[in-house]
């Protein structure tokens, strides 16, 4: 069969757009263009050689040794001086050329220090507002070193949400120590030295069971004998928010 | 011979119905090259990112949402200071008594007070977020250009130069983790500090965090706090059925956090 | 950034409710983007068409058939663009041919574009033309004798053979370009169906819908414009044409409307994780889009007319007119389909516990006005082509 004429006019157009395109491609644009592996490497060189803003905790210790060593015994060992310094790269490598900022208001410690429910209950918090309000932290507490100026008698210098949950509860008016016998080692280091639960049902049993001599009238009393009698009453009541009163 | 390896690789490369074909010739194109020096340059030895894999874990108990290492990430990386533009951030679980759960994010700044009745809490906690540095990130997968990807060391970063802002990484991005940056209109996101941990740094966020909550390190290396951290706590990472296979691991993770 | 910009960012902060992650604030993909398969799907739909004339052998869409090659190609031109514009680093667009990721479904697009427009429509339509090109040529006067030529690539055979061989030409292109038609729009819908990240994108099925509306939208639209343009020409409208497109349309909507139903229960069923967040988001967000407009308007109505068309027997006028209604409908509810798809995915975090807003820009690359720019573009491009290329045979006898 004879190929028709048209087949012959579009193949040669055919052949220039395809030609163009591969050559365009191959030939005219410079490889640097096309590399994926060289733009990859090119990138990760760029990300690498950002400038730093944080100088890290390290590059202080080389000057401020007495700080660091200060601080390397206390509660805020493992603070980072930028943290609260701000980001100090500019001091770090001429200290003449700038200063890190020294924050003194209280709102930076109560970043980390201010009530917080959803805290973790031991880290140390306060309410802001009834705790000294006027003064700032720094004149009690040495931020390097911040060993409180006495060492608490409340547990709620920790244990703010246990506390504040325990004030609106029936069992208000117990103290921290009725129920928890804490070694004076837990003050100092708390995970180290843990306090004690009720270990025993006569302890609740004392208040809240059947003809408990001298326990308050409201106390809600059970019959230990055939209540929940495999468990701890605190394994199923949660004694800082008993369900009597909510 | 050379050049015509080249022009083979390329047009396999230029051709999508060879894809699968590219997809090796660059697997092998990038083993037979040389491991690019990354490191400073006044660095006593070069850093070889091909020795290292960096991965990060939180420990949710420790977190006392402070939010330090947002503002730091941001001071650090030049992120915008809008409240919608975060490299990381952290969220607030509020989970009440009738299985309700509220979710605030802290780093927006002051909250409308949303505190529920205490007596009707069960749990709650904060939990950090960021780029989990996925080792099948979904993100690198649909990026038309190839312009972000991981680096030998882990960390998945964003070419600005060659990105063309189409944003489909955003979207396929599980954890919200990129965004568009308003500067450069390209997408931007963690790169777990690549300036800092190329010199033997920690990332901003874990530099600051004052309780530890965050720990960085090498997955590469047989001692190291991140390793150490996954021999003594019970892992989990975020939405798993996703299979992007994290490398941010969470200890004491809530069911209810996605 | 502008101050507006970021003060429109503040105002959707407010507007957020429940739980969201803090980038998600921002709708990255815009009206642009529910244009972009809105148009693509026309193009698809009009191809499919006109090859049921070819691969089909069904001789009443005869008249439709240049039509819809025009339109593919008028709206193929134009679908390139919402993409492009909607760009962060619209001038870099070239990266996408230079350095393709061969496991991204939108780097494909550029090869499926230029597989589509020069590898199927381009040829399709110069063997389809050809032989009045070079009527064209001889008979127009200059300077447009001299475009025909061009466009003819000077060829001046018009022997029996050579246009036979044009027939078959485009029969065989006709057979490939049906699965590259699919192979477009498809894609497009992969684009979506492909994000495991967003349940209401994340589906097998989103590709084959995609296309089943893209078959409805196309048809729906060759059907507007024939009408449309016989009425204009004060040409008589092949009746038989005209029924035989619209039940083509009706078996169309059919299978459209199960599919996305088979979908939609599919997930309300499987109730997964995320169907309570995709509850609040079809009941809040998209009542208007998704249900009265998308399905009701959209669906349902135009089914309805179609059916009291075709079982009464009335007459040709009023046939016209409910055909003309539901063709309309039709145009208006694929729109939504696509807005309920690309926005709707949108409108809600992958946290699954929050929802978001979208606020359109009026002008602005990423406007109303653009959209409104880029769908009217098509048309003139469309009036253009019609008037360089005849929608019917040119019956003249050659003077060689």
């Amino acid at each position: 069969m004879r190929i028709p004429e048209q087949v012959h006019r579009l193949a040669i157009v055919l052949a220039i757009v395809i030609g163009g395109t591969l050559l365009t491609r191959f030939v005219i644009i410079p490889r640097s263009l096309v590399s994926t592996e060289l733009h990859w490497a090119q990138t990760t060189q760029r990300e690498a050689t950002r400038p730093l803003k944080f100088a890290g905790s390290t590059a202080c210790q080389d000057c401020h040794e007495d700080v660091a060593a200060k601080k390397a015994k206390s509660f805020h060992r493992v603070l980072a001086c930028e943290g609260c310094h701000t980001p100090s790269i500019k001091h770090a490598e001429d200290p003449s050329a700038a200063k890190p900022t020294v924050l003194r208001e209280r709102k930076l410690c109560a970043t980390c220090h201010a009530y917080d429910p959803s805290r973790p209950t031991g880290f140390p918090q306060i309410n802001v507002t009834a705790h000294n309000p006027l003064k700032a932290c720094v004149t009690c507490h040495n931020p390097h070193d911040p060993v409180p100026p006495k060492v608490p008698k409340e547990c709620a210098a920790c244990h703010a949400q246990i506390e504040r949950a325990k004030a609106v509860s029936s069992h208000a008016l117990l103290t921290c120590t009725t129920c928890h016998k804490a070694p004076e080692r837990h003050k100092t280091a708390p995970r180290t030295a843990l306090p004690s639960k009720p270990d025993s049902r006569d302890f609740c049993g004392a208040c809240h069971g059947q003809g408990a001599a001298g326990a308050p009238k409201e106390a809600p009393k059970v019959d230990l004998s055939t209540h929940g009698a495999r468990n701890l009453c605190w394994e199923c009541h949660y004694p800082h928010l008993p369900e009597g009163r909510s | 011979m050379n050049e015509r390896r080249e022009f083979l690789k390329g047009a396999i490369v230029f051709f999508p119905a060879a894809g699968v074909l590219a997809a090796l010739a660059r697997e092998v194109a990038g083993r037979e090259a040389p491991a690019k020096d990354a490191g400073a340059k006044d660095a006593p030895k070069p850093y070889t990112p091909a020795d290292h894999f960096y991965g990060m874990g939180i420990e949710i108990d420790k977190c006392i949402g402070c939010n330090l290492c947002a503002v730091a990430c941001k001071a650090e990386n030049r992120v915008p200071d809008e409240p919608f533009y975060f490299r990381t951030w952290v969220e607030r679980y509020t989970i009440m008594r009738d299985g309700e759960v509220i979710v605030e994010n802290i780093s927006l700044g002051p909250q409308k007070e949303t505190m529920a009745d205490a007596r009707e809490v069960v749990r709650t906690f904060f939990v950090p977020k960021l780029c989990n540095q996925c080792q099948n990130p979904p993100c690198v997968q649909v990026c038309p250009v190839n312009a972000t990807f991981t680096t030998p060391d882990g960390a998945v970063i964003v070419d600005e130069t060659r990105c063309i802002g189409c944003r489909y990484c955003i979207q396929a991005c599980p954890y919200g983790a990129r965004y568009l940056h308003p500067a450069t209109r390209t997408a931007d996101k963690c790169t777990f500090c690549y300036q800092r941990i190329v010199k033997g740094l920690q990332p901003a966020c874990v530099e600051v965090c004052p309780t530890q909550a965050r720990i960085f390190g090498d997955l590469k290396s047989r001692a190291s706090r991140l390793v150490r951290f996954k021999r003594m706590n019970k892992i989990h990472v975020l939405k798993p059925q996703l299979n992007t296979e994290p490398k941010v691991y969470y200890a004491q993770l809530d069911g209810e956090v996605r | 950034m502008t101050a507006q910009a970021r003060e429109g960012l503040y105002e959707l902060l407010e507007q957020v409710t429940g739980f969201i992650y803090p980038n998600e604030i921002e709708i990255h993909w815009s009206i642009l983007i529910v244009v972009y398969p809105y148009v693509t799907g026309l193009v698809a739909g009009a191809f499919i068409l006109a090859s049921l004339v070819k691969v089909f052998a069904i001789k009443e869409v005869q008249p439709t058939y240049r039509l819809s090659l025009l339109t593919a190609l008028a709206f193929l031109l134009v679908a390139p663009l919402p993409l492009l514009l909607h760009l962060g680093q619209p001038q870099r667009f070239y990266e996408i041919l230079l350095t393709p990721n061969p496991s991204s479904a939108m780097a494909m697009f550029g090869f499926v574009y230029a597989w589509y427009l020069m590898g199927v429509l381009l040829l399709e339509i110069w063997f389809e033309y050809r032989r009045d090109l070079i009527v064209l040529a001889q008979t127009s006067r200059s300077p447009l004798n001299r475009v025909y030529r061009v466009l003819s690539l000077f060829s001046k055979d018009v022997s029996p053979e050579a246009l036979a061989f044009d027939r078959k030409a485009i029969q065989v292109i006709t057979i490939i370009g049906i699965p590259s038609a699919f192979l477009l729009h498809g894609y497009v819908g992969f684009i979506f169906g492909s994000v495991k990240a967003n349940p209401w994108w994340g589906s097998v099925l989103m590709p084959i819908v995609f296309l089943m509306s893209a078959i409805v939208s196309g048809i729906a639209l060759v059907i507007f414009l024939y009408m449309v343009l016989t009425a204009l020409r004060r040409e008589p409208i092949d009746m038989a044409c005209l029924d035989k497109i619209t039940s083509y349309l009706f078996y169309a909507v059919i299978v459209d409307f199960s599919l996305e139903a088979l979908d939609f229960i599919h997930r309300l069923y499987q109730s997964e994780e995320s169907v309570k967040i995709l509850g609040k988001l079809i009941t809040h967000k998209l009542f208007l889009s998704l249900f009265v407009i998308q399905i009701l308007l959209g669906m349902f109505i135009p089914l309805g007319i179609l059916v009291l068309a075709k079982a009464r027997g009335f007459n040709d006028d009023l046939r016209k007119l409910l055909y003309f209604t539901a063709v309309i409908l039709i145009q208006i509810g694929i729109f939504a389909t696509r807005w309920n798809v690309v926005i709707g995915g949108q409108l809600f975090s992958k946290s699954f516990r929050g929802l978001m807003a979208y606020k359109m820009e009026v002008m602005g690359l990423e406007g109303l006005v653009a959209a409104l720019v880029l769908l009217a573009l098509p048309f003139v491009i469309l009036a253009v082509l019609i008037r360089l290329l005849p929608t019917t045979r040119l019956e003249e006898p050659l003077t060689p």
